[in-house]
Order: structure tokens, then C-alpha cells, then sequence
């Protein structure tokens, strides 16, 4: 099965997140025997897309920026140039842009939010927030998956590709980006984070946030929080996890005084490692948890950090 | 301003997530429904914050049977002026998007908003097919909107910063955190919601182009092993050898 996948790339640099869509695509395509091609824009050294298991590359040059509708028609000018019967983009912004609008265009089935590879024509992704996973099939000749970002690795075993120039009428752009505010750039984004460090009304005011950035400074963390936090100002809205802020799925997250409310853990069960931190025996956190320390978080912090400090000397 | 938004029922927050028939649906009994709450708490809310400042209409549209009634009335009482229900099975993204087009082509609508993404199906699809189905631009996941002289102003968490983004309406609009905060029906919303007007439109085919086979469980974590907050130092090297995360 021939597969086509979108990369997008920012500041001369393929996102992490394109480049997970970039491996699926890959492992999709060999298991049913097939090649998979990536497909971007702009300036750019694309062969390193090989490295993520591209075959090839197809690049739009004359382009610089685009918007959901342009990636859209460079898409389906690639479906119809490649005859692909797969389409995979990340579910990031532009995945939430493009996918559904290549599916009404193709009449192609589209999962969305998948982290498992395809087994014939059915796709597993989590529904219910992470609570469960659903088994979808895809009725339809072309199938399209976007991929939960962080929830399949990078797969960087390949070798740099071939480039080929691809053309396409791509049209204007409807949504124009009029400015982008560049935050805090010593802070780790926390949707892309490896490793976060996250704390609730345990900390009891605002004041009490030095240790917590520490402790993730230390760890090469992101720093989040509860719900409750950003409700009541201690920390930006930006940084709340949980059901109705933003879903993550890091490899460490460490919960500081959040007790484990039901719509905090759809926020991060996808966390692979779970450290909860409670001077509750009872918070509800800790049943799911990997590790657990039952203890005042200002005499525990502390010595997590001093202990990240000598282990980060040894290194 | 003619706004539409469109609301999606979903199980409470706290709901119970089982099974039955073999897996292949979900168990409702004894689940509380709900608004899906990035639908209500942002994007209705916003609709009305609008429609307050400029002057307009806010119609809310759900697709789904009977028991969609109590969401909308709940959608109405926080203060929507009008809902249409469309009487179909919401069988698939598509075929849910397919309705509303349907519904929205001809109504002159200058802004359609939908909430981010469901908290059941988290799919975060229908917004684009619509967009796409009606020919108008999406802005995905906007953290803020305004508009003005018929052009949408939207922010947008992007990596390491916020967008700005403009867009000349109409356009279909997903909401995020921070758009607006969540408003709580009064007294006289629940008794007005009674007597506005409920359009249920009987819906034209749209077919489907996926399906959900079954559902399973995740796998169920080991138990937690803690660590003596005397020795919290421990905790680091477990997580460098045994969790080998760091």
C-alpha cells in the first residue's frame, strides 16, 4: 500500500511531531508491502525525512507558508499524482486542519488521534479522554489516520532520501497569521515536553512555585498544574492539564499536591511513568500512579532536588 | 451576527466508562449526559458574549435523537435563542458534519463554532468538515476570538507561543481553554429555555465512511510503589534505572 504523509517543518527544522507521522507512515507502508512518500514545502534539506523512514520526498518550493486549505490541496494533488491509498498527518494544529478536509474531499475514512499502526482496516485510537480505546474500521478505499503526538516514537533508523520538486496549484490562504508572540524561551512547550512537572493547591499559594520550577529546571521539565490553579491565577491558563485544558502524554509526569480528580487524569493518563506526590494516603492519584511518596511536599521537594542536582553531576 | 454552534452530548466527567454487546457500545445506563463542555463553556458562551456586544442571533444545533432534548434546553438556558435538533443517528465524523452543512448552507450564518473536540470521542474532526463541506476557512483550537467589520480575530497556543490569525468570516471556528468561562443558567434562563423555539429537522442521507468495531480497556497499571518520604532522594534513582525516564 502506497502512503503519503505530511511534515511540517518551523525555524529550518522538522517538528517532532511530523516526524513521529513520518515513522508511522513508514511502518504502515511496510507492513502491507507498500513505499511511503513525504510530502512538505518551503526551504528546507527534506532528505533527513529518510532518517524518520521516508522513501522519498515530494516538495513544494514555491511556498513559504501555507494554511490549512493549501496543505490540503498539496495533499490531494499528491494523493492523485501518487495513487496513494493511506494519508497520515500528525493530529497536531494542521492534522486537525487538514484531515478532515482531505476526508470529505476523498470520501476517505479518517481516525484521527491514532497510536497504534493499522491492522487491515482497522485502527485502534483512545476515546473517552484515555479511558478507553476504540477498534475503528475504516469503510472506505483510501484510509487516513492522524497520530496522537508523543504516543509513537521517532523511529531514526533510516537514511536520508531522495527530494523530487513536486508542483501543485495550491491557491491563497484564507486564514492569515498577523503576528506570533514568542513567550518565555528558556521554558519547555508543554505539549512537546518529555518530562513534566506538574503542582495543584497543595502548594498553597503562588509563592510556593520556585521549588516546583527547580525541581523541573533539574529534570529538563516542563512545568503544568491542576485546574483549580489556573482557575484562581496561580499560574497561566496555558499550563493547566486535565479535561478541559490540554491532554499530554510524557514520558515522566510528576503531580505535586493534586489529589487525582477523575478530569485531571484524562489530562495525563497517557503519561508513560507517573510520579504522585500527596501528604493524603487517600488521594485518589495514587492508584494511578507508578510511584508514590506520601509526604509534605515542602520537606519531599527539597530533596528531589538535591538528589536531581548530584545525579545530573554524575552525568 | 448570525451565530450557529454546534453541541455534542457526552458522558458526565466523572461517568463510569463500560461496555456492553460484546464491547462493540457503550454502556449508558446509570451515565449522567452532559453539554460537551468545550462546546458549552467555550464556544456557546462566546457566541453570547458576541451576540451581547454586536446585536445578532445565537441558534444552537445538536445531531441525535430524543435524548438530545435536555442538551439543548440546557444550551438554550445558558442562553442560545433558538436550537434545531437534526433527527439523525450519529453514525460517523462525516456523516455528523454532513447534516450540519446540509442544515447551515443556505441560513447565512457568519460564524459557526464548535468546541475543540468532543471528551468522548475526542476526534477533533467535525469542525474541518464543515469548514470544508461549506466552502469557508477554519481556524482549529482558537483561544480567543473576536470580531469586527466582519473580519474573526483569533489566538491560538502554537509551540513556544501564541498566533494571531485573521479571517475574513464566514468561518467556522473550534474553541479551546480561555475563549470564554463557563456560565451557569439562572432561574429565569431554565423557565425561558422552556418556551424557545426547538426546530427538529428530519435529515436527508448522509452516509458514513467509518465505524466503531468494538472497544476495549487500557491495560490496568501496576500498583504504585512508594517510596519513604525520609529517603525521597530514592525516587531518582528509580526513575534513572528502573523507570529509565531519566
Amino acid at each position: 500500500m502506497k502512503t503519503i504523509v505530511f511534515a511540517e517543518h518551523l525555524n529550518g527544522k522538522f517538528t517532532k511531531s511530523s516526524l513521529e507521522a513520518v515513522s508511522y507512515a513508514s511502518a504502515w507502508s511496510v507492513s502491507t508491502g507498500g513505499t511511503c512518500i513525504a510530502v512538505t514545502y518551503g526551504i528546507i534539506d527534506a532528505s533527513v525525512l529518510g532518517t524518520a523512514g521516508a522513501n522519498e520526498v515530494w516538495k513544494l518550493d514555491a511556498l513559504s507558508t501555507a494554511d490549512g486549505e493549501q496543505i490540503t490541496k498539496l495533499m490531494l494533488a499528491a494523493q492523485k499524482e501518487s495513487g496513494a491509498t493511506a494519508i497520515v498527518l500528525s493530529q497536531d494544529l494542521i492534522g486537525k486542519s487538514v484531515a478532515p478536509r482531505l476526508s470529505v474531499r476523498l470520501k476517505a475514512g479518517l481516525v484521527s488521534g491514532a497510536s497504534f499502526l493499522p491492522t487491515g482496516n482497522i485502527v485502534k485510537k483512545n476515546v473517552f479522554s484515555g479511558k478507553a480505546i476504540a477498534h475503528v474500521t475504516v469503510n472506505s478505499e483510501i484510509s487516513i489516520v492522524t497520530v496522537l503526538p508523543n504516543s509513537y516514537g521517532v523511529n531514526a533508523s533510516g537514511a536520508a532520501c531522495p527530494v523530487t520538486a513536486f508542483s501543485a496549484e495550491v491557491g491563497t490562504a484564507r486564514v492569515r497569521v498577523k503576528e506570533v508572540r514568542v513567550e518565555e524561551s528558556e521554558s519547555i512547550p508543554l505539549p512537546e515536553a518529555d518530562k513534566v512537572v506538574s503542582a495543584g493547591r497543595g502548594m498553597k499559594g503562588p509563592e510556593n512555585w520556585g521549588m516546583i520550577e527547580e525541581l523541573a529546571k533539574e529534570l529538563g521539565a516542563a512545568t503544568a498544574c491542576s485546574r483549580p490553579v489556573s482557575d484562581i491565577g496561580w499560574r497561566p491558563h496555558h499550563e493547566h492539564v486535565g479535561q478541559t485544558g490540554i491532554a499530554i502524554r510524557p514520558n515522566l509526569y510528576i503531580a505535586v499536591g493534586i489529589s487525582g480528580a477523575i478530569q485531571h487524569l484524562a489530562g495525563v493518563n497517557g503519561s508513560k511513568v507517573i510520579v504522585v506526590i500527596n501528604k493524603d494516603p487517600e488521594a485518589a492519584f495514587f492508584k494511578a500512579a507508578d510511584y508514590g511518596i506520601i509526604g509534605d511536599a515542602f520537606e519531599v521537594v527539597p530533596q528531589l532536588i538535591a538528589a536531581a542536582k548530584a545525579f545530573n553531576a554524575t552525568k | 451576527m448570525k451565530i450557529l454552534v454546534c453541541v455534542s452530548k457526552a458522558p458526565d466527567t466523572t461517568s463510569k466508562i463500560a461496555f456492553t454487546n460484546n464491547n462493540s457500545s457503550f454502556d449508558e445506563a446509570g451515565v449522567n449526559f452532559i453539554v460537551n463542555p468545550y462546546d458549552e463553556w467555550y464556544a456557546l458562551v462566546r457566541a453570547l458574549e458576541l451576540k451581547e456586544a454586536q446585536g445578532g442571533n445565537v441558534t444552537v444545533l445538536s445531531v441525535g435523537g430524543i435524548d438530545y432534548e435536555q442538551i439543548i434546553r440546557k444550551a438554550l438556558a445558558i442562553g442560545a435563542d433558538d436550537a434545531v435538533r437534526i433527527d439523525a443517528p450519529e453514525a460517523d465524523a462525516l456523516s455528523v458534519s454532513t447534516h450540519i452543512a446540509n442544515y447551515a448552507k443556505d441560513k447565512g450564518f457568519d460564524l459557526i463554532l464548535c468546541g475543540k473536540e468532543t471528551i468522548n470521542y475526542n476526534g477533533s474532526v467535525v469542525p474541518g468538515m464543515v469548514a470544508e463541506l461549506l466552502d469557508m476557512p477554519l481556524v482549529a483550537l482558537a483561544a480567543k476570538l473576536d470580531v469586527a467589520n466582519g473580519v474573526a480575530t483569533c489566538e491560538r497556543e502554537v509551540t513556544g507561543g501564541m498566533e494571531v490569525l485573521e479571517v475574513n468570516l464566514p468561518a467556522v471556528i473550534s474553541a479551546a481553554k480561555g475563549m470564554a468561562e463557563q456560565r451557569i443558567p439562572n432561574m429565569r434562563g431554565i423557565m425561558a429555555a422552556r418556551t424557545k423555539a426547538l426546530e427538529v429537522v428530519s435529515f436527508e442521507n448522509a452516509s458514513a465512511t467509518t465505524s466503531v468495531n468494538n472497544y476495549e480497556m487500557p491495560p490496568a497499571k501496576s500498583a504504585c510503589k512508594f517510596v519513604d518520604p525520609a529517603n525521597a532522594a530514592e525516587l531518582i534513582t528509580l526513575l534513572h534505572q528502573e523507570a529509565k525516564v531519566i
